[in-house]
């Protein structure tokens, strides 16, 4: 009954917020842009806007977030793998880890998938008496698509019917399988996710760690849509969904892949027809030979044939040409195969995520404009063909069911199980307890990386176009992308009040009651909102690392946009577990926010000359003390970069008197998490 | 599950499984082509026609198989699937990759 009235309310506070929302952009699109100044004015209320989508999208998570019932006790006799993933944590730390993984309650299978490959942590595994996996001589030389492609590797090596995925950090509670496996008896479900929090992290989280807003009320509202995400660690899966899902895979990127390289082994051949050295007769017959027959495969494909069928018969058709040609003209094709192998070193980038089917474009491309040799021609076509043969040979493993599209595999996994129809719970109690960054620097990677993630996830498989998808599950996944689009509007937000206390322009062509009567409303009732939907967590600290954290987010679309368009690595890094901070010599890594801090001086400056103006008579009053405010706003955003940077790492409170504290089993505590993704920032 | 290997001519190998082809059973149809690979006979047909039930994780070691097959110059195939087995084909898009043929000794006849 009480769940029923908070929904209610919750339900009435986003359609008023949605209501005076949309009532004062659309005033403040309609009514008073300062065209005059068409610069500021227009960025601004495309600033507001995207806030208002956002708001919008917050709106519709919350629509239907609520707690679920337990699930039944899970039936007896069903296998568990727990993978505990590792590339390069402290093997202490992945041994307690593992420790007590082994001493989870139900039955389990624990491996340690140390991606490391270290002596080592083989010993710690064997002396824990816990599996122990690396990648096999199948990867060398190939790309090893970092976690997605460790996790690939144990599922393939394994046998278990469900899995538990944890990160080195996050040590698991004995009763996690207990509490969870319940929900598979829905035959749908694909995964559940479980909370991620942090047991290294201080009062007042100055670093913005944990996410008691995202693991809470977000994740439940996705959850309402069917939607909850996969975020990586605490979570299980079920085999059967991801196998399913690498084999749909496989299958849609061998017909495209197969279809456009039989595309483009036509224009090459086409063209070497043309040239000068196709007159030998010998040669000629043999392009039309091959011609012929990748023609034909076509047309089998076309009509119904299999892949595997059509692409062995192609095979042996031009392995018998070519075979017949070798002796023809070694000189010239040893000239053309040195430019095919550059061409093929070129595309094969060890850390380029998923090959396919770009790379063959871009071969085909290469070829195609160069000027080869009738025999070069045909021995790249072949060349070509091999590639995209059947078999992935540029792959180690034919099956990748974990998403290799991205540094952040989780999300894009979540949204391609949804797309096939499987369904996902998020289940809303604290079963592992992990270790958040303690620097900075460190820090900031993370936010970067899960950033750049979900861009390249946006960019390479945008949820508002998967067709598989529901309405809601677009939406859902398209919100936590959009969310990360906020460094643009921050930028703004900050150019603004400079602008006017400097020059003396205001975007908004209003008067001052006007505007107020419009914004007023609106802004509290979106807080109220936020308040409600939170259940009081607050939401003050997401809110200013969303703003403060600008440069982070625009790095992150921008090398996003130049990695999946124009393929320039990502520079990926793994996260350090290990704390940063140690030393005598060190000092605050001012440095790292210093575009925050040039930013912050320039507000103080305006405000210096805006405050000057308005003795010498030139400022307007009541326009001057709104951009004040605004400014203190800005200014009480970005400080919370200052304890951040001086932060040396958590020392707990209780310190030496208990080696390892129990950590708080709350979800709900009193730190602040912004609304956003899996990680969240 | 058990299997039978069958070598019924030079280079070809006969795997027959029967029961169930699924996430316990797989590593062994994947070692089993490993197996006859390396040992030369590298075009393989997989007959299906004692298994009553395949998961996904059977599909992976076949689509597993074809590529250890095709990469020692081989070919993998299958013969004679249930109408289980076909509707998990056809469910997966794996029918798009396999021919079904009637029969292992036809199997390699084109």
């Amino acid at each position: 009954m009480r769940a029923t009235r908070r929904m209610l309310l919750l339900r009435i506070m986003v359609i008023l917020t949605m209501l005076l929302g949309t009532n004062y952009i659309a005033w403040r699109w309609l009514f008073s842009l300062n065209w005059d100044a068409w610069w500021i004015a227009v960025a601004l209320v495309a600033a507001e806007t995207y806030s208002l989508i956002d708001v919008a999208l917050f709106s519709l998570t919350m629509w239907r977030a609520t707690d679920r019932p337990a699930p039944p006790a899970p039936a007896p006799g069903l296998t568990v793998d727990v993978f505990i993933t590792t590339y390069n944590e402290p093997v202490a730390m992945v041994a307690r880890t593992a420790e007590a993984a082994r001493g989870i309650r139900y039955p389990h299978q624990t491996w340690i998938l140390d991606d490391g490959a270290r002596p080592e942590m083989a010993e710690a595994a064997a002396a824990l008496g816990v599996g122990y996996l690396t990648r096999g001589p199948d990867w060398a030389d190939r790309p090893r698509h970092a976690k997605a492609g460790n996790l690939n590797n144990a599922l393939m090596q394994t046998e278990g019917e469900f899995l538990l995925i944890l990160d080195a950090d996050q040590v698991p509670y004995a009763e996690i399988l207990d509490r969870t496996l319940g929900y598979f008896v829905e035959p749908t479900l694909a995964l559940i996710q479980t909370p991620q929090q942090f047991g290294n992290v201080e009062p007042g989280d100055p670093l913005g760690s944990q996410a008691p807003l995202f693991y809470g009320p977000i994740q439940q509202g996705k959850d309402g849509w069917n939607a909850a995400f996969f975020c990586g660690s605490n979570a299980l899966l079920r085999r059967e969904a991801l196998m399913q899902l690498g084999i749909t895979r496989y299958v849609t990127e061998m017909e495209r892949a197969v279809g456009r390289a039989l595309a483009g082994a036509h224009r090459v051949l086409a063209r070497a027809r043309r040239t000068e050295g196709a007159g030998d007769p010998f040669v000629r017959a043999a392009l039309a030979e091959v011609s012929d027959a990748i023609d034909e495969t076509r047309a089998a494909i076309a009509h119904g044939a299999t892949l595997g069928a059509a692409t062995y018969a192609l095979q042996q058709r031009i392995g018998a040409v070519s075979h017949e040609l070798v002796a023809v003209d070694l000189h010239l094709l040893a000239l053309d195969l040195a430019v095919i192998a550059d061409l093929q070193a070129a595309s094969g980038q060890p850390d380029a995520p998923s090959p396919l089917p770009q790379d063959i474009d871009q071969t085909v491309a290469a070829l195609a404009a160069r000027e080869l040799s009738p025999l070069g021609a045909l021995e790249s076509v072949q060349a070509l063909l091999r590639s995209i043969d059947v078999d992935r040979a540029h792959e180690a493993q034919p099956l990748m069911p974990l998403a290799t599209i991205s540094v952040t595999e989780d999300m894009a996994t979540s949204m391609r199980l949804h797309g096939l129809g499987w369904t996902s719970v998020y289940h809303n109690e604290l079963l592992a307890v992990g270790l958040a960054p303690e620097d900075l620097g460190t820090m900031l990677t993370q936010r970067l990386r899960w950033a750049q993630g979900t861009m390249q996830v946006l960019l390479r498989e945008n949820p508002l176009l998967q067709r598989g998808l529901s309405v809601p599950q677009r939406l859902m996944y398209f919100s936590t992308m959009w969310s990360y689009l906020s460094g643009y509007a921050a930028l703004v937000y900050f150019i603004a009040p400079m602008v006017f206390l400097c020059l003396g322009i205001l975007p908004v062509d209003s008067t001052a009651l006007e505007f107020f009567l419009r914004f007023l409303p609106f802004m509290i009732v979106n807080q109220l909102l936020f308040v409600v939907a939170s259940h009081g967590i607050s939401t003050w600290r997401g809110q200013q690392y969303s703003l403060a954290l600008f440069p982070v987010w625009i790095r992150a679309t921008t090398t996003a946009l130049a990695n999946v368009v124009f393929r320039v690595p990502l520079d990926f890094a793994v996260t350090p577990k290990t704390r940063q901070t140690d030393g005598p010599g060190w000092r605050p890594p001012w440095h790292l926010v210093r575009l925050q801090i040039i930013v912050a001086a320039l507000l103080l400056i305006a405000t210096v000359v805006g405050i000057t103006r308005l003795v010498l008579g030139i400022g307007e009053p009541i326009g001057t003390a709104v951009n004040v405010a605004w400014v203190i706003f800005d200014l009480t955003i970005l400080s919370v970069l200052v304890p951040a940077a001086r932060y040396r790492g958590f020392e707990p409170a209780a310190a030496r008197s208990e080696p390892e504290p129990e950590p708080e089993r709350d979800i709900e505590t009193d730190t602040d998490k912004d609304p956003r993704s899996c990680n969240s920032q | 599950m058990q299997f039978t290997v069958d070598t019924p001519s030079e280079g070809i190998a006969v795997l027959r499984f029967t029961g169930r082809l699924n996430m316990v059973t797989a590593p062994r149809l994947r070692e089993a082509v490993g197996t006859s690979v390396t040992a030369g006979r590298t075009r393989v047909v997989v007959d299906l026609s004692g298994v009553e039930f395949i998961d996904s994780s059977g599909l992976g070691a076949l689509i597993n198989g074809l590529k250890t097959a095709r990469q020692a110059g081989g070919d993998l195939r299958i013969a004679a699937p249930n109408e289980q087995v076909r509707l998990v084909l056809q469910l997966t898009n794996m029918e798009r990759v396999f021919t079904a043929y009637a029969s292992a000794d036809t199997a390699f006849d084109v």
